[in-house]
This record gives structure tokens, sequence and C-alpha cells, in this order.
């Protein structure tokens, strides 16, 4: 409570939150506001914002730009969150047993990822994608692959931190099982650092999403913000509109994800939320 | 269709920019005579020797350097090229050519029958797949004197007399190439042909130069003193050097075809979509016959229906081209027009689906089929969302599938797909271009452009093979009329449309595009003003 209470003063957060909370508004009411398919040619093309019922104007076949970044939001949104939740799960799990027991299992665990760190992850991402094919699970499976390192290596640190506290040793001299241990013990209190990546991890991901369609990997039956600006690149100038609302989207939407992420961070950071609370 | 694979390369061509080379016209005395073309090769071509490579921008390019014995009018009636004249026997199965006289290779070295007998027998028949179709069918060809070429085929083969362009029967010099590794020469950096231009100098990644042929046989030819072509891989850059004089001719997809309205509208600029007759780009919607649905006759009938072609043509191909009828085109000989019409009807579709018991579920979707979206660029993505919208209307749901170049080449010529477009030429004859497509001689796994809709109609086969070696021009048509009608009832592949390519050309300039390969012949007689 007192911690909402917080997050509710931080002005910045707040604004992220605002706008995060349209594009969610968006992305839910898509098919309210636009019940035509946004792959559907409603218009003539080039057709500029303001045209009759096209605010945001038409693409080169006459498909509805509008309903393009409707429909893209939830594109944009179930593949952040989606691919994130994957890097949470690969990455907590090898960062907990890496951090965990240590040692051997640490050494192993940590080359793995240093494996995957040393690979440039849009890259890794474009080479997986075009391997296994083009699909909203294969992007999601993807970007999920290679966005779990850092939340591997975090997770590695806090349970390193606290292993050796005095609360996890009574625990394990009380003859816990190591899973209950780093489930009970360790990761609730591990988990603010981690919640502040894993959300910061979701902007990662809607650009590499974003990146990927704009190159024409994303999946083809989908109308996602990449898509539409890597389809009216070459256009660009004779219709500025078709690539610059969907950039505008992407760069809101991330630009909010970011300010909610370090919104977060003061307020679960007990050393900055303490100045905040008392400022 | 080496200049899809070529697409790949113009990627990674980086831009170099136009740096070092004066622009403009440089005007010299006389009405007509001197002056320097600029205009676009995209991509970069791997080589200039059109006997070894048969890509797009290499036959574009090669053109210029080298010649062939013949040329053609637009409606692809053979025109003196090499060949002052020839003649053909009565049984169809001797042709007699006779060259000009004093044709002069690059380097000085006289042109004679012995450089043709060779560039047709050894080096084409090697390396030159098209040319290698209608070449294997010379029993022997002879050089009774310099001036005088003589072929007598094993039977006879009715468009002979159409394989004898820039484009398929490049005519090399025999003194360089007998005997050695012809795609190792070193000569080939050279690219030493006849044509009215040769070879000054290439810098890789920026500009091919290419100056006046001193010695060219016709008299006054060439009226230009230097081409030069310019690679520019960014579309984008391309317009802009059209719209700014930087260049003065583009052709094929120099200009993206959405910049075709605007473009068209400058008052320095004239565009015309001629020269490209004798390629004739079909473009089909193809379907894997072998697999259901698309194995029943009816659901090919329907997405012929539920398919606005008129629309595809004005929405993405800007109005350049035509809605194709059949597998023919109408530039190719032997089209028929009076066939089965297949007129938008969402209705018709329907009616042609629910026959076949392909009932809409509840979702109102009748069947899923695959789609490979050709990796080609823009007009081809947009082409298939057409299709996926238009084919959803009527209950076929079309599930797109992005697929790179490779992939996309081995999935169709292995038979690993449902549906896909594809774009193929016709080559004037469709002897020579068409029959491939169809033959069930030419059903053959792994190679691209042969028959890999799996069309098997023995009536089919037996016409074609008919139309290829009748001897009367009369039969042949009335072989292709009725194998075009049981073919448009049967509806093997959809086809879509016929694309015409736009040329923009500079007002002052004259005779670019004057036969049925456009801007891939001489550029003999092309002058400013």
């Amino acid at each position: 409570m007192e911690r909402l209470k917080t997050f509710l003063r931080h002005p910045t957060g707040m604004i992220g939150l605002i706008i995060l909370a349209a594009v969610v508004i968006l992305a839910i009411c898509a098919p309210a506001l636009f019940p035509d398919d946004p792959w559907e040619m409603v218009a003539a093309p080039f057709q500029p914002p303001g045209s009759e019922d096209l605010p945001l104007g038409s693409d080169m076949l006459g498909r509805n730009v509008a309903a393009g970044i409707a429909y893209g939001a939830r594109v944009s949104l179930t593949i952040g969150v989606a691919s994130t939740l994957a890097a949470l799960c690969i990455g907590v799990t090898i960062g907990a047993i890496a951090g965990y027991f240590g040692g051997k299992v640490d050494d192993l665990m940590m080359r793995i990822t240093e494996l995957f760190q040393t690979i440039p992850g849009f890259i890794l991402a474009i080479l997986l994608v075009a391997t296994i094919g083009p699909t909203l699970t294969n992007v999601i499976i993807s970007i999920g692959a290679v966005s779990w390192p850092p939340l591997a290596r975090l997770t590695r640190a806090e349970f390193m931190r606290l292993r050796g506290r005095e609360f996890v040793q009574a625990a394990v001299c009380q003859g816990q099982a190591p899973l209950m241990v780093a489930l009970r013990h360790i990761l609730p209190n591990a988990i603010s650092p981690i919640i502040v990546t894993g959300s910061l991890t979701i902007a990662t991901a809607i650009l590499i999403e974003s990146a990927l369609s704009f190159m024409g990997l994303g999946d083809p039956n989908l109308m996602s913000w990449g898509l539409m600006i890597g389809a009216s690149r070459t256009v660009i100038r004779q219709a500025w509109w078709m690539s610059v609302f969907p950039g505008v989207a992407i760069l809101l939407t991330v630009l909010a994800i970011n300010l909610v992420g370090e919104g977060l961070n003061d307020t679960l950071n007990p050393r900055i939320a303490r100045k905040v609370r008392n400022a | 269709m080496n200049r899809r694979e070529f697409a790949k390369l113009g990627v990674m061509a980086g831009a170099l920019g136009l740096s070092g080379i004066p622009l403009g016209i440089t005007r010299a005395a006389g009405q007509t005579k001197g002056g320097t073309l600029n205009t676009i090769i995209q991509p970069e071509p791997p080589i200039l020797v059109t006997a070894l490579n048969q890509q797009q921008p290499t036959l574009t390019l090669g053109g210029k350097i080298y010649e062939s014995l013949l040329r053609y009018d637009f409606d692809l009636k053979p025109l003196p090229g090499l060949a002052q004249s020839w003649e053909v026997s009565p049984d169809k199965l001797t042709y007699t050519f006779k060259l000009f006289p004093n044709i002069t290779f690059h380097d000085g070295t006289p042109l004679t029958s012995e450089d043709v007998v060779f560039s047709v027998t050894k080096i084409l028949m090697e390396n030159h797949a098209r040319a290698r179709n209608t070449f294997s069918r010379v029993a022997k060809a002879e050089a009774p004197d310099p001036l005088t070429v003589v072929f007598t085929l094993k039977t006879p083969f009715a468009p002979f007399l159409t394989a004898f362009d820039c484009t398929t029967a490049p005519i090399v010099p025999k003194h360089i190439y007998e005997g050695t590794d012809y795609r190792k020469n070193p000569a080939n950096a050279k690219a030493i042909g006849s044509g009215p231009f040769k070879l000054k100098e290439w810098v890789r990644g920026s500009h091919v130069h290419l100056v006046r042929h001193e010695g060219y046989y016709r008299p006054g030819e060439p009226y230009l003193d230097e081409i030069i072509y310019r690679v520019i891989p960014d579309s984008a850059s391309r317009s802009v050097a059209l719209e700014q004089g930087t260049v003065q001719l583009t052709q094929w997809t120099d200009v993206e075809l959405f910049e075709v309205p605007r473009l068209s509208k400058l008052p320095n600029l004239t565009m015309t979509t001629k020269g490209y007759e004798f390629f004739a780009p079909h473009t089909w919607l193809e379907f894997n016959t072998r697999i259901a649905p698309m194995n029943d006759k009816r659901f090919r009938q329907a997405v012929m229906h539920a398919i606005d072609r008129k629309a595809l043509l004005n929405r993405i191909y800007f109005g350049l081209g035509k809605v194709a009828t059949g597998p023919v085109s109408s530039k190719t000989k032997f089209y028929e027009k009076n066939v089965k019409n297949y007129d938008f009807s969402p209705d018709k579709a329907k009616a042609l689906l629910d026959e076949m018991g392909l009932k809409p579920g509840p979702d109102g979707k009748r069947v899923s089929i695959p789609f490979l979206v050709p990796p080609y660029g823009e007009t081809h993505q947009r082409t298939s969302e057409f299709l996926r919208q238009s084919l959803a209307r009527v209950g076929i749901d079309l599930q797109l599938q992005g697929i790179d170049v490779a992939g996309w080449a081995d999935k169709f010529s292995n038979w690993d797909f449902s549906t896909t477009t594809t774009t193929v030429y016709q080559f004037g004859d469709p002897a020579l271009g068409v029959s491939r497509s169809y033959v069930s001689s030419n059903i053959r796994k792994g190679i691209l452009f042969s028959n890999t809709c799996g069309y098997n109609n023995p009536e089919v086969d037996r016409l074609f093979e008919e139309a290829a070696v009748a001897t009367s021009d009369d039969k042949r048509q009335e072989a292709y009329s009725a194998l075009q009608k049981i073919m448009v009832e049967e509806v093997p592949v959809a086809w879509l449309l016929e694309i015409d390519y736009p040329n923009f050309m500079d007002k002052r300039l004259k005779n670019v595009v004057t036969t049925a390969i456009g801007v891939h012949d001489t550029f003999g007689t092309v002058s400013f003003g």
C-alpha cells in the first residue's frame, strides 16, 4: 500500500502509466473502434490524414492507418508481454540455479549465459526467426530467447547476495528443500529489481518486434507497427503519415514503459523510495 | 528469372555515390551526333558477357556490347541485325543467314560466320539454358564462306527465327574463347563484342563506362559518344537522380511503381512501357495442383472469380499492365482472345465452392491455405496482401508465410508449397516461354520455372508439341488457340496480370525503344535531339 502511494506520487511514473493505460485501452477496444479488419482496403489509396473517415489517412492499398495503429497495439503489447514472460522464465530459472548452488553449476550456467551475451541480440533474433519461420509464436520465442541473459545475471547476483543471509541459512538448517528456500525466502526478497528490469525488457521486446517486422520478418498475417513503417518506408516522400504515426505509436509506448519502469525502480528501491516519500 | 535471385546482391551492393564523371550532355558538332547518356544499372551485374550470364542487368548492359543476327519489331517480326538477309527452306529445316560485310569486334578482328557457328554451337550451348533449348535442335551449323551461316535442324522448330536477339544469341569472338575455360577466360573482364559500344571502364560499385566502337559496321552509328551505367542501389536515390537529370533513362524496376504517376507529370521526361514485348512478363497465382483443394478445377475457377484483377492492376501496379486472360500474353505470338472470361464475382466464386462441398465453418472460413510470399520486394508483398483480402471475402483463408529468397526458390521448385505468386517471361513465342510452365514433360522437381504446378493434360501436351513443330503459322495458331481454350477452362494457375515496366527518358532522347527488347537493344541509333 505504502509502495503504491509512493508510485502514485512519482510524477514521470504516473505520466508513463497514463500513456500505457491509453495504449492498453486502445488495444482492447480495437475491434469496437474499427469493426473492419485492419487489412481491409476501405478507402482510396494515399489519402492524407483528415480525409473522410480517415483521421490518420490511408496507406498505399487504401487501408485505414488508424485501424492499423489500434490493431498494431495488440500485436506489440502481446509480443512485448509474452516474450518478456518467456525471458523471465528462462532468465530467473537459470539465474536462481546459478546463484543458489554456486560453484561448478554456477560456472556452467554463466558460461551458457555468456554464450548468448556475446552474440548481438537482434542479429540472433533475426537468425532465429529466419530459421524457424515468422509466426507469432516463433517471434515471441525468438525475442524471449535473446532477452533473458540480463535477467539471469541479475537474478544470480540477487541470489548470491541473499544466499548467505541468516534467514536463508536458518531455512536451510531447518531442512527445507532448495526449491522451497529459493521460492519462499530468497525470491520474494529479490523480486524488486527483477520486476524493474522485466518492465524495461517489455519495451526492448516491442522495439525488437518492430525492427523484425520492419525488415519483413514479422508474422505477415498480423498488422504491426513495424510492418506498417517497413511497408511505407519507400513512399515517405509522398506519404509521410503512413510511417510517422506508427513511429509515434512505438515511441510513446516504449517511452511509457520506460517511465513506468523508472517509477517502479524508485518505488521498489527502499533507499530512493524513502527520499521520494520525504520529498 | 535470374534478376530475382540477383535482388539479394543488390541489397549488399554498397552505394558509392555519383562522383568523378562529368554529368550532363556534351553536344558535339551536328544535330544528332555526340553526347553522353547517363542511365542506371541495378543491381550491379557480376559480369558483362551475356553468353555466360543472363541475369537481367547483364542483359541490359551487355546488349550494347554484344549483338546478334536479328532484331525484332514490336510485333516480333525479324529485322536485320548482324545478318542483312536470311532464307528458310520450304521444309523449314535449313536456315541460311547472310552477314553484313565489314563487321569487326572491339579488338579490331573481323566477325565472320565462324564466330557465329562457334557462339551458337559451343559457348551458348554450354552456358545459356534458354539458348540451349532452341539450339539443341540444330543438327549441323556450317560456315561455307565468311559471310554465310547455315543451320540445319533435326526437325522443324517453328520459333527458331525468334531466337536470334542479342539476349538469346549474343555472338562472341571465337579467337578469344575457343579452347579455353570460358568462365575463367581473362578476356571476360574486357567484354569484347561487336556492338556499337565498347567497355572503357568498370568501377565496381560505382559505374560502367561504355564508349563508341569506331569500327561499327553500320554507317553513322552509334550516335552517342558514351553511355554511363550508374549503380544506384537505393530506389529513392534513383528517382531523385532521374528528377534532377543526373540520369536520363530508367528501365525495368529502376523506378518504384508508386513513383510512376508523379514522375510521369514532370515536363522534361517522357514515359513509355514499350520494349518489353519480347519478355512479356506474365504474373500468376500458382497452385500446387497435387493437393486438395487446389486439385479441383472448381476451386481454381472460384479463385479466378474472387480476385478483382482490375483493382489489383490499378491499386498495386498503378495501371501499368493488363489483366491476363490466359496462359499466353497478348503481346506474345498466337495469343487467343476468345476464351472463357472470369469476371470479378464473389458470388460465382462462393457458388463454385459450395458446389464442391467446401462450406463455410462457424467463423466464415471454408478452408485455410498456406501462401508463400515471394521475397522480391514491396509490390509482391502488397499483391500477397491483396490476394489474402480478396480470397477472405469468399471464405478462403490465405495464410501468408514470409520466407527468404533461397527458401522461396527451394520450396517452390521442390513442390513444397500450396500457393504462391510468380512472374515468368514468354520470350516471344509460346514454344519458348509458355509451354515450359504447363507441359507434363517439364514436371521436373527442383527446377524453377518448370511445370511446378503439376498440371498434366495429355491433350494440352499434344497440342503444344504439334504447335512447336508445325511448319505453317495457321496450323500453329489453330493448335495454340485450341490449347488456350482448354487451359482457360481448367485454370492450372490463376493468371493475374501482364505487367508493363516503365521506361522514363529525357525528352531530348530519340530512338531509345525501337524493338521488342527495348532497352536491351544496341542503342546504335539513340541520340540526343
